[in-house]
């Protein structure tokens, strides 16, 4: 006759020390269904293993139960003995009786055994109902899509394309490089930026396996892992980009040029309508701003840059566009914003042009930036005799970002060397901080070498940034001085927090992917998986993670490639056995399923007037099981029965 | 009616990813809390429903608690929001069948937080004691009046 075995762990002295075993095989062997009990010194182990095969097939068990350590520990180990063993391995159940018993009780043997008592006839009472579940196979698209395309995007993408897999690259501005591209240098090698990003951008464009989707944005996002259905929305850029040659006659015709905010240098600069971001743009094309666009935005009557174009390329008919998109796995690289300074009031930022962000400072140093590299006060152009950073603007801030943006401190130490570089000796560089964190590798000796460059660090937040005639001036507390300092600046450097760049929670939603506190997205593990989220097939990379530098990002763009690699070279995925199924001869069609599904996993089926649950994307949380009034829903390996069975074995009166 | 020798029976609702993984920390870290707890691992909060809350009571538990990831971190994106609701729609239902609303206990408990869930077991058990033990026996509405 078949039943369920009991299996019950002495882990050593971990459990037998606190919890009676052989009382309690003694009283699993008497348990409703239970044909076989026995208890063991270690039951993970190779013996353990083999005694529960060998018992399977001995004592013909068609369910087994194993009371040890937690399922989070071994509840796949023992599974797949089960499985070795011929049997399905839903038929398995683990009753916790060491994390959740024998160490929590160890000061009371007799109660302890008692409550793995109740704990092993939970689980014995939850086997009695178990039945073989099947998972089902999903096929796999082996193409990709990476979001953003800043340093982390371009590398997961170029990782993957070399993997011979087909990347899609969205990015929603005209440009793939991010805010690297900004920079003049990186930290703490001093090696130009351009010089290391703008050939993996190339890469890029040249590599047959990526489809580059610049000036787009993800619009929505269907399906699940192995099979997400994209809709993108290509943006119309009215230039068409095959003819253009990027020659700049256009921009140079438009009648706008010089008008227009310049966001790649911070606004410290002006273009036209008609613009290419920055000189090295992939692709190389123009682009038209239709909300500045005298033609496009006003009259129509403008045809400045149609008459210069000698290609014809320009084509102010152009249109939105939606692209659908198939792929398997999606890598979310959508960065960072700088947070607004101005949110500090105190701090000054937009009372004056001699306060600027580091951002700002980046593209004034920059030789290709908008003052050549030349510095000088924004506001006069005069000399510049003193320059003041301010780290931690809004970060280590209750009030503002609790957490530490990871690239200021060394962002400013690499600042202090460039403008060593770019002016006299004799200029005064001071930095308010509150710790100088130095952090990765190279960091502390590049921190050393910065403090031999005649740098004034200053320990303290300033309390307020004063407007003067001339200077800037800002009081600050220095608490290793224990005095309150007075400094004037021609520019004042604020280095503010990092945030989520604009539209992470719009995209978590689309992608139904969770967010941190701080709004950054969520990683599946802090430790163990960083680059994966809670849905199955979607990964994360770079700052939209959390603040990170270059190396971080690039690191943790390859680790999500290779992750996304690991489905994709897949033909077939299994999904989750332990989901959601209708029994549509009672459901009602009343709806109330659907509405509490967070995957979208349930349809009304209009002709039948039922629910339908699409297999693949049940996640199995049984969120529609609880509240289905027709008890129409069965939550598989948590079924109602199993729950109130297990309720009503914990809750049994122990005789004698 | 607190009976010195009185041990209440609680059943407790662990969602698997959050609360669960909290008891277990409990136990790797080797906080002591009573035995009058049994844990039924659910995968989400949002899993439980009125009518095994209600059978726990009827079929002997003193004390019921819920416990799942915090608010914002659940697992499955939003359940603990519906389980908040649905602990509201609860206590109104147990107040009609004559059973204290404070039996039953809604927590937010981390994978991280060991602690607390030894905390919330020990504060728990207290509490139900101080209730005092559940009698279904269809003679007496618990009075809510004295609280």
């Amino acid at each position: 006759m078949s039943g369920i075995g009991v299996f019950i762990c002495h882990c050593g002295s971990n459990i037998a020390g606190t919890v009676d075993v052989d009382e309690l095989t003694e009283y699993a062997s008497d348990l409703n269904g239970v044909t076989f009990a026995t208890n063991y010194k270690y039951m993970c182990s190779d013996p353990g293993q083999e005694l529960i095969k060998d018992s399977v097939e001995e004592q013909d068990l068609d369910s087994v139960v194993v009371a040890a350590c937690s399922p989070r520990m071994h509840e796949e180990t023992f599974q797949a003995v089960v499985e070795d063993a011929g049997l399905n391995p839903y038929r398995f159940q683990m009753a916790n009786i060491r994390e959740q018993c024998s160490w929590v009780h160890s000061d009371d043997m007799e109660k302890a055994t008692e409550k793995a008592k109740h704990l092993v006839e939970m689980s014995v009472e939850k086997s009695r109902l178990s039945e073989d579940l099947e998972k089902t196979e999903v096929d796999v698209n082996s193409d990709a899509l990476v979001i953003g395309g800043g340093i982390a995007g371009i590398q997961s993408a170029l990782d993957l394309a070399d993997q011979g897999k087909k990347v899609y690259l969205v990015e929603r501005e005209p440009s793939i490089g991010g805010k690297m591209a900004q920079l003049d240098k990186t930290f703490p090698t001093l090696d130009c930026s351009s010089c290391i990003l703008t050939p993996k951008m190339t890469d890029v464009a040249r590599n047959p396996n990526i489809e580059l989707l610049t000036y787009s944005e993800v619009e929505e996002v269907d399906g699940s892992v192995g099979d997400f259905e994209v809709k993108v929305k290509k943006k119309a850029t009215y230039v068409d980009w095959d003819k253009c040659t990027a020659c700049g006659d256009c921009a140079e015709a438009c009648r706008r040029s010089g008008n227009v905010e310049d966001e790649f240098n911070e606004g410290l600069d002006n273009r036209g309508a008609i613009y290419t971001p920055f000189p090295q743009a992939v692709p190389a094309a123009y682009t038209i701003d239709s909300e500045v666009c005298i033609s496009l935005e006003y009259d129509g009557t403008c045809t400045s840059c149609r008459e210069v174009c000698e290609l014809d390329a320009i084509d102010l008919d152009d249109e939105d566009e939606i692209v659908e998109l198939n792929v398997g796995s999606i890598i979310v690289a959508t960065g960072y914003d700088l947070m607004d300074p101005e949110k500090i009031y105190e701090y000054g930022y937009g009372k004056s042009k001699d306060i600027i962000t580091n951002l700002e400072l980046e593209r004034i140093i920059d030789a290709s930036g908008p003052t050549d590299g030349e510095i000088h006060r924004l506001s006069d152009g005069e000399d510049v005799e003193s320059v003041t950073f301010i780290l931690c603007v809004g970060s280590r801030d209750e009030e503002l970002q609790s957490y530490c943006c990871r690239i200021g401190c060394m962002g400013a130490l690499k600042h202090v060397h460039l403008l060593r570089d770019h002016l006299d000796e004799d200029v005064d560089i001071n930095i308010c901080y509150t710790d100088i964190r130095s952090f990765g590798k190279g960091y502390e000796e590049f921190y050393r070498r910065t403090r031999d460059l005649d740098v004034n660090f200053v320990r303290g937040r300033p309390s307020e940034v004063n407007v003067q005639e001339e200077k800037v001036e800002l009081n600050v507390f220095d608490t290793t001085m224990d005095k309150l300092l007075q400094v004037e600046s021609d520019l004042v450097v604020l280095v503010p927090a990092l945030l989520p760049s604009e539209g992470t929670e719009e995209l978590s939603r689309q992608l139904r992917i969770t967010r941190s506190s701080d709004g950054f997205l969520q990683e599946a593990h802090p430790k163990l998986r960083p680059m994966d989220t809670f849905t199955n097939g979607i990964f994360i990379a770079g700052c939209c993670q959390g603040p990170k530098d270059i190396p971080d990002s690039v690191s943790q763009a390859s680790g999500a490639a290779a992750k996304a690699s690991t489905i994709l070279s897949k033909d077939k995925l299994q999904s989750e056995a332990t989901i959601a199924s209708i029994d549509d001869d009672i459901c009602s069609g009343c709806k109330m399923c659907i509405s509490v599904c967070p995957y979208d996993a349930i349809e009304y089926n209009e002709e039948d007037e039922v629910a339908e649950i699409t297999d693949v994307l049940c996640m199995g949380c049984g969120s529609c099981a609880s509240l289905c009034p027709t008890g129409a829903i069965e939550h598989k390996g948590f079924k109602d029965e199993m729950l109130e069975a297990m309720i009503d074995a914990g809750l049994t009166e122990e005789e004698g | 009616m607190s009976d010195e020798d009185f041990e209440p029976k609680i059943i407790a609702f662990l969602c698997n990813w959050c609360s669960y993984a909290g008891a277990d920390l409990a136990g790797v870290s080797r906080e002591q809390y009573p035995a009058n707890i049994l844990n039924i691992k659910v995968m989400c909060s949002s899993r439980v429903s009125p009518e095994h809350v209600l059978r726990s009571f009827k079929k002997g538990a003193d004390g019921v608690l819920i416990a799942g990831c915090h608010p914002g971190d659940c697992h499955y994106i939003n359940g603990n929001y519906k389980t908040i609701r649905k602990a509201d729609l609860m206590k109104k239902i147990m107040e009609d069948f004559g059973i204290k609303p404070t039996r039953l206990r809604l927590e937010w408990i981390s994978s991280a937080e060991g602690g607390k869930f030894a905390r919330v077991m020990e504060e728990m058990t207290e509490e139900v004691k101080e209730i005092g033990p559940l009698n279904l026996d269809g003679t007496s509405l618990e009075d809510d009046t004295d609280e």
